[in-house]
């Protein structure tokens, strides 16, 4: 029997509420299937199965919050059918029975779908956060969403029918806040993994100025040639020069476990991205080293827009290796960013300006320039071992058409 | 398309990428970037859809020639009027 967890979706989070089942009692499960829904202060994450079998028993009820760790559900192995296995008594959650495989009665089918008689039912993110706004109790809203789902719809047509027009009248602009609940928990987490980062990572700061002007050269000259919705963005380039200079300072780019660390063999580059009604999250694209620029690119595009939907992947949230800011998009010159545990490093990238700078030859002229940084942990790596990191990413940017 | 129709169509763009703006509040005359918080992926965004939505392909070249929502309306006409 395979036990199917709630995975670390990252220092911010230690636990999550169950939203929806992907695959019902009796379904194949594939490696890297999206098997639940889980909802976070951040995101709601759709949760992957990192093993191939068959659902067997979910354990765990919409609507329930429960710790990391957790198992959500059993699955049977490949090749086991539910008449193979042992008939189990009614499961209580984050108890799994133990696992009998051989000598077993048949069993009935397994059941469909829990109807959720007594329990909570199915409610919508964005149908939850409206309800919590108008003081509405989904539990007495009747659903029509999929299999009796409460829907945003259904919360303002509750509210619609309860209260008079006069009062019911305003309708939700596409511009109505989040609820502040929201908000405030996404806060916390973030004061909470921040603070944590503050007192276990000794951090240490580099910064390094890295002429852009080849790099800006072949991105426009790259983007002449491509159709609008092919163009390629700047953080593109930044991403694939750093998983590359990367491999030269293996100890910047991996996990802190249990006391030592980890060096991740490939790069899964988180992107801090900035959620439009506050807040920030920084899943990751996977192997950017081995992925071309234009790759990387869609990547980014898709993993922004998922991320501002509120629509990641647990694989996103708790395999990055290591994490880049682009907070010269703002304006800012220089960012020196707090690591994101259990990661050792981040690096950061300012705005790109042109300001003088001195060649080679001492000649002065004007000159594309960015400065980036980088935060690590002395834990794993010293200065002059960061310094080889930016002077490598300085390196790879005045190649451009390496990349 | 008169200019307070390719007015409105860009602000609708704008505000499919970025939702909170309220229509009212932008002002034709101010840097857009001033006024709506845009990075260079919300701004690409804009760019694509306008490809989609209005048929008009703007070269990464005339990105500086679109500051204000007037900037715009002056980039938009002459090239919607050709394409209509």
């Amino acid at each position: 029997m395979i036990e199917f967890k709630l995975p670390s979706l990252g220092a911010d989070m230690d636990e999550g509420k169950l939203l929806e089942w992907k695959v019902k009692p009796g379904e194949p499960v594939k490696r890297g299937q999206v098997v639940a829904v889980v909802d976070t202060s951040k995101a709601a994450v759709e949760v992957e199965s990192w093993q191939e079998g068959t659902m067997h028993e979910q354990l765990v009820g919409i609507g329930t919050t429960v710790p990391v760790g957790t198992v959500l559900a059993t699955l049977l192995e490949p090749g086991v059918t539910a008449e193979a296995a042992a008939p189990q008594p009614r499961p209580q959650p984050q108890a799994p029975p133990a696992a009998p495989t051989v000598v077993a009665p048949p069993a009935p089918p397994p059941p469909a779908i829990p109807a959720p008689a007594g329990e909570r039912k199915a409610v919508s993110p964005a149908a939850r956060v409206r309800a919590r706004e108008l003081g509405v109790d989904v539990d007495q809203v009747a659903g029509t969403g999929l299999r009796g789902a409460v829907t945003l719809e259904d919360v303002e047509k509750a509210v619609r029918a309860a209260k008079p027009p006069a009062v019911a009248a305003k309708p939700p602009t596409a511009a109505s806040k989040p609820t502040a609940d929201r908000t405030a928990e996404m806060r916390k987490a973030i004061g909470a993994a921040m603070g944590r980062s503050k007192r276990e990572i000794p951090h240490y700061y580099l910064a390094e100025t890295i002429p852009m002007e080849r790099a800006a050269a072949w991105l426009a000259r790259e983007n002449g040639k491509r159709p609008v919705t092919e163009r390629l963005l700047m953080g593109a380039v930044q991403l694939k020069a750093v998983a590359l200079a990367l491999a030269k300072t293996p100890e910047l780019n991996g996990f802190w476990a249990e006391g030592a660390f980890r060096p991740s063999a490939s790069v899964h580059a988180g992107v801090a991205i900035s959620i439009r009604q506050g807040g920030l999250i920084a899943p990751c694209i996977h192997d950017v080293e081995r992925k071309g620029i234009a790759e990387i690119m869609r990547d980014l595009a898709d993993l922004v827009a998922r991320a501002r939907s509120g629509s990641l992947r647990s694989s996103e949230m708790s395999d990055p290796t290591i994490t880049v800011t682009n907070l010269g998009e703002t304006g800012v010159e220089a960012v020196y960013g707090v690591i994101y545990p259990p990661q050792v490093a981040l690096v950061g990238f300012g705005r790109i300006e042109v300001r003088p700078w001195v060649d080679g030859e001492g000649g002065l002229r004007a000159m594309p320039l960015a400065t980036a940084t980088l935060s690590a942990d002395h834990r794993v790596s010293d200065g002059i071992r960061g310094a080889r990191f930016l002077a490598e990413l300085r390196e790879r940017l005045q190649h451009p058409e390496e990349l | 398309m008169n200019d307070t129709e390719i007015k409105s169509r860009v602000v609708q763009i704008i505000q499919s990428v970025a939702p909170e703006v309220e229509p009212g509040e932008l002002r034709s005359d101010r840097a857009l970037r001033d006024q709506v918080d845009l990075d260079s992926m919300d701004w690409l965004r804009v760019i694509v859809t306008v490809h989609e939505k209005l048929h008009v392909d703007i070269p990464e070249a005339d990105y500086g020639k679109l500051r204000t929502l007037d900037d715009w309306t002056a980039y938009l006409r002459p090239k919607l009027a050709a394409g209509a």
